[in-house]
């Protein structure tokens, strides 16, 4: 086996608060330069996962590694790790040029030398006139800025972000994604990144890590993660999706709503019970109801922009599709699924 | 006429607050020195009151006392604050609540209290144990003043310091309390006033050959209401009056200070 250089490693790392396990025996690499996110509902334990990698929470179990060292005994003021929290936790006290200079000061550098890094970086965030100003001045994009700023201004070789996107509104959101995404392509160091927002997660991530209930779901690339989900919370999690029960004849034939459909999948037992995933926009809707797979009764329509959103019955189930045309409701239609858009998943339980 | 009204019943319940304290303050420049009859204005009884040596004592001790209980129980109570605020679930609680016993238990009690265990535990009664009474009885005030302060930080300032490198000590001096400032002002200005003001426990503490200027009133006053009694009352009133009216105006916005 190639052994590749990872520069963090969690092996069983395990937390409890008040006897409950948040974050559950997670095994997870992240290798250089790699930017990953860490994503899931709100207490799946990502957060705390971030914050032992931070050096704010002990692991009750379990050993977090930092370049093939035990990280675990190092404070946190002595890791070579830096973190823009939530609500960025600026210094109220201190001005901007305060703020970001104050890990350069802790490290007693010369006066010219904090001078000229937390100016350079000043202008890489496009704040190069706000080193005088109170930071309860600035706007939510700003300050969000100034904390990214004052992390990255101490090179470290691994930023954490948690959830720093949270607090703004949805248009500055979108920019600073790219802004972020551009800025560590540029700074070239590991992010490891909090979010609940799937849609950011898929947008940034080389790898995206799924969690529930302090376990990991699944490990991959935004593509694996969306068209190859490995169980139904990580279909159901991540973007819209339909999620039917279905029966595996054989090798690449599904069964559901009694029609046998082709489909990609192998390595699965006769008659295995499995789930199937199609997403909202693989469904096409063929404008004569008798030429479809499958036939249904449109029961909503909901403008979406880009697209519609219909409601679709049939004597079996409801399925959602998207569609940039129109189905007007109470009308019949039918409706066809290309073999690779239907994505077999095994049974949680079931064999394996 | 309904704000008439209004007006006039809040002029009332004024005078009735004030009217004492109002009648205590013309009469400390009566010329006369009867109780009840105005014969002229004098500043004599002030100038007295800075040429009784026993009132010029009492004065002493009463700052010299005051000074050192806030500088002790500042310290104490913001250390313990900090502590309480870190704390989590029961103990945060507990913590809290047993703060605020001493502050609503009557004074009568605590001074009875202190003065039994001053005495049980060998104690000889004077300075020390009245400076100790006092630092006891400022604490959970300052405690009350700092913690509103920290519960406006961000709950992760503490460790964005630490995150940059900063040592513990070092985050919570140039962060937690730079931060919590305006607090620990407000908290020490009211531990000077409460300490200023006392007169019960200093009263069961101060043993007999300490006194401060409550115990010194309370005793002069025994032997019959002289006017110097009123001037030095009056001087009293004003401190504590011109030391309200810096705490509340430091502790700002949106939050009151319980008193």
């Amino acid at each position: 086996m190639e052994k590749e250089k990872y520069l963090i490693e969690l092996r069983n790392l395990t937390k409890s608060f008040d006897g409950v396990k948040v974050v559950d025996s997670i095994n997870l690499k992240i290798k250089e330069n790699e930017f990953v996110t860490l994503l899931g509902p709100s207490g799946c334990g990502k957060t705390t996962t971030l914050r032992m990698i931070g050096g704010f929470e002990e692991p009750d179990e379990g050993e977090i590694l930092f370049e093939g060292k035990l990280l675990n005994p190092v404070p946190p003021y002595k890791r070579n790790i830096n973190t823009v929290f939530q609500r960025y936790a600026l210094f109220p006290h201190m001005n901007v040029f305060e703020n970001v200079a104050f890990g350069l000061r802790i490290k007693k550098l010369p006066k010219d030398e904090i001078v000229e890094r937390v100016e350079r970086m000043l202008k890489m965030m496009d704040l190069e006139n706000f080193g005088k100003r109170h930071v309860d001045s600035l706007s939510g994009g700003q300050q969000q800025r100034v904390a990214i700023a004052r992390a990255l201004v101490n090179e470290p070789k691994v930023l954490l972000l948690d959830e720093p996107l949270g607090a703004l509104d949805l248009k500055l959101r979108k920019e600073m994604q790219i802004e972020l995404l551009d800025m560590q392509r540029r700074v070239g160091i590991t992010f490891i990144y909090v979010t609940h927002d799937q849609e950011e997660a898929l947008t940034m991530s080389d790898t995206v890590v799924v969690m529930n209930e302090g376990h990991i779901q699944q490990v991959g690339t935004p593509e694996d993660i969306y068209n190859e989900p490995t169980n139904r919370f990580v279909a159901d999690f991540i973007g819209e999706s339909n999620i039917i029960e279905a029966v595996m004849l054989e090798d690449k034939k599904v069964m559901f709503d009694n029609h046998v459909f082709d489909c990609v999948d192998t390595g699965f037992e006769p008659n295995e019970p499995v789930d199937v995933v199609i997403r909202p926009e693989d469904l096409k809707i063929v404008n004569n109801p008798e030429e479809g797979m499958i036939q249904g009764t449109v029961t909503s329509v909901v403008f979406k922009g880009v697209h519609y959103e219909m409601l679709v019955e049939n004597e079996y189930r409801e399925y959602m599709i998207h569609s940039t045309l129109m189905h007007p409701e109470g009308s019949q239609v039918g409706m066809n699924i290309q073999p690779f858009d239907i994505h077999v998943m095994k049974k949680e339980g079931y064999g394996s | 006429m309904k704000k008439l009204a209004v007006r006039i019943y809040m002029g009332l319940i004024f005078l009735f607050l004030y009217a004492p304290i109002i009648v205590l303050i013309i009469f400390s420049f009566n010329k006369s020195k009867s109780r009840g009859q105005w014969s002229g204005f004098t500043l004599d009884w002030y100038a007295d009151l800075f040429k009784d040596r026993l009132i010029t004592e009492a004065l002493y001790y009463t700052i010299a006392i005051a000074i050192l209980a806030t500088v002790i129980s500042t310290i104490v109570g913001t250390i313990a604050a900090i502590g309480i605020h870190y704390m989590r679930g029961f103990g945060k609680n507990m913590m809290l609540n047993i703060n605020n016993i001493p502050v609503l238990n009557p004074d009568i009690v605590t001074g009875v209290a202190l003065m039994t265990l001053f005495i049980s535990a060998g104690m000889k009664l004077g300075f020390v144990t009245m400076l100790i009474a006092h630092v006891l009885f400022c604490i959970p005030y300052v405690i009350l003043a700092v913690l509103p302060k920290l519960r406006q930080l961000n709950r992760h300032i503490a460790e964005a310091a630490l995150d940059l490198g900063a040592t513990p000590s070092y985050a919570l001096r140039k962060i937690i309390l730079p931060e919590i400032k305006q607090g620990i002002i407000s908290g020490a200005l009211m531990a000077f006033t409460m300490s200023i003001d006392d007169f019960v426990i200093s009263f069961f503490t101060a043993g007999s050959e300490v006194s401060n200027l409550s115990i010194m009133i309370y005793s002069m006053a025994r032997r019959g209401v002289k006017p110097t009694i009123n001037a030095l009352s009056t001087l009293m009133f004003l401190t504590v009056v011109i030391l309200l009216f810096i705490i509340n105006k430091k502790s700002g916005e949106g939050e009151e200070l319980l008193l």
